[in-house]
């Protein structure tokens, strides 16, 4: 097998992550599932004017998880200049995140995605579909200047695909040909946007022999995979 | 008035109404209470949408695993028929009616079933997250809240002042005083709180109540 991702550094595996690039993230919120070394790296490398795909935009201490690596780092190092997310504000007025307050001062726009039209923008930009309808978010104002179309008497939202030039993305395991395999809820998002960005970057707390993770263990095959960071 | 009921009698009377065999997708605050009060002879199913399916009892502090949670945030336990998926195939069961109930906080819900949660036009911005998606997509969507607001404002209204999550797709609201279906005729008042008059209720709601004729206390 002569095909090999593996990259041996974080910062190499993101150097052409250049000014103006759109960048999605894994993760839900909370560690499971965010490439926190490959943010780092990108905070050190220190790209502008990005633009963020993904769920939150860096939630700290919310709930039982704990403190980590989130794309807060980003947003307070002035690296984005967008951000196209679900959640992306603290979950406590009384403590906004990073991305709230470079909200308020106008230093980051916001596209506001209910999650699942997010996920399914995502995936329809992976496997080549430009757009579709969704009954979400229909009489809200997550709806103002989007098409209507009536489905057997329905509303319903024309959403648009999301593809990125880069994904930044974690896993478990993974062979040198980049089949990955996730480890429960921290697939997430992770899957679906190795699909739809045109460089896919991931890192993974293993690496194994190709034909050791059997055909059905594997989460997501590595034609989706471009690069690969083993975590030390 | 009498007292407002606790939020586990409330998260208890809504796990009622959940059947052997659903999918059921619980939001963050009192519907998450939910899953402890499901009799042990109903198989209920959780759905949480960060890609969870089929999942039991949560584990307590010292059990944190970030790999295994729920969309609250707290970590699961192993259980027997669990199934992980990414976002994308978790939204296809909501948006695909795969989810047969999803149980919603409220911010305020109005007569015709409006649901209003995902953001106080106080705060300026607001975390969608997934909220609008069950809205949508959810075969049928119950509130589980606190009769009013923290100011003692109805959050049972005509027409929601907050912004919408959904339209006309609340179909039960059981609350700390009461239990009210929405139909095409309006809001049917259903059960009361012990202690608590059609009176009492009226008052702290915005819309007239419709009396059903099989008005009763609530049972658990």
């Amino acid at each position: 097998m002569s095909i090999n991702k593996i990259i041996e550094s974080f910062n190499s595996a993101v150097e052409d992550i250049l000014d103006n690039s759109t960048v999605m993230v894994g993760g839900f919120a909370g560690p499971g599932g965010i490439p926190q070394n490959l943010l780092k790296a990108l905070q050190e490398l220190g790209s502008k004017n990005l633009i963020l795909v993904t769920n939150t935009a860096g939630i700290g201490d919310f709930g039982v998880l704990g403190d980590h690596i989130h794309t807060g780092i980003l947003i307070e190092n002035g690296q984005i200049s967008k951000v196209i997310a679900s959640y992306p504000s603290s979950p406590s007025p009384s403590k906004p995140n990073a991305f709230e307050v470079a909200f308020r001062e106008k230093e980051v726009e916001l596209e506001l995605v209910p999650q699942g039209t997010l996920a399914e923008r995502i995936r329809a930009g992976g496997a080549g579909i430009p757009a579709f309808y969704t009954a979400t978010g229909v009489g809200t104002e997550l709806a103002e200047g989007k098409e209507v179309k009536i489905f057997e008497g329905r509303d319903y939202l024309m959403e648009t695909a999301l593809r990125a030039d880069f994904a930044l993305l974690k896993a478990t395991k993974c062979d040198v040909m980049g089949n990955i395999q996730f480890t429960g809820t921290s697939q997430n998002f992770n899957g679906v946007m190795a699909t739809a960005a045109d460089t896919t970057i991931f890192e993974v707390d293993e690496v194994v022999d190709v034909g050791e993770i059997p055909p059905n263990g594997i989460h997501l095959p590595g034609i989706y995979v471009d690069r690969i960071v083993k975590i030390k | 008035m009498a007292d407002f009921l606790p939020k586990d009698v409330i998260a208890m009377r809504v796990a009622k109404e959940l059947e052997n065999g659903q999918v059921v997708n619980l939001g963050i605050g009192i519907p998450s209470l939910c899953s402890q009060y499901i009799p042990r002879d109903k198989d209920v199913i959780f759905h949480s949408e960060n890609g969870v399916l089929n999942f039991g009892p949560l584990a307590d502090a010292s059990e944190i695993n970030p790999d295994f949670i729920n969309a609250a945030g707290y970590s699961l336990l192993p259980y027997p028929g669990m199934y992980f998926m990414g976002s994308d195939i978790a939204f296809s069961m909501i948006r695909g009616s795969h989810v047969d109930i999803a149980v919603l906080g409220a911010l305020q819900v109005s007569q015709s079933g409006d649901l209003a949660n995902w953001k106080i036009p106080e705060r300026g911005i607001g975390n969608v997250g997934g909220a609008m998606d069950l809205a949508a997509g959810a075969r049928k969507v119950i509130v589980a809240m606190q009769h009013l607001d923290p100011f003692g404002n109805p959050k049972i209204v005509s027409t929601c002042s907050y912004p919408l999550t959904g339209q006309r797709c609340v179909s039960l609201v059981v609350t700390d005083v009461s239990v009210i279906e929405i139909s095409l005729k309006g809001m049917i008042l259903k059960e009361l709180a012990p202690g608590w008059s059609v009176q009492d209720v009226q008052e702290i709601t915005g819309p007239r109540l419709i009396i059903a004729d099989d008005l009763s206390e609530i049972e658990l």
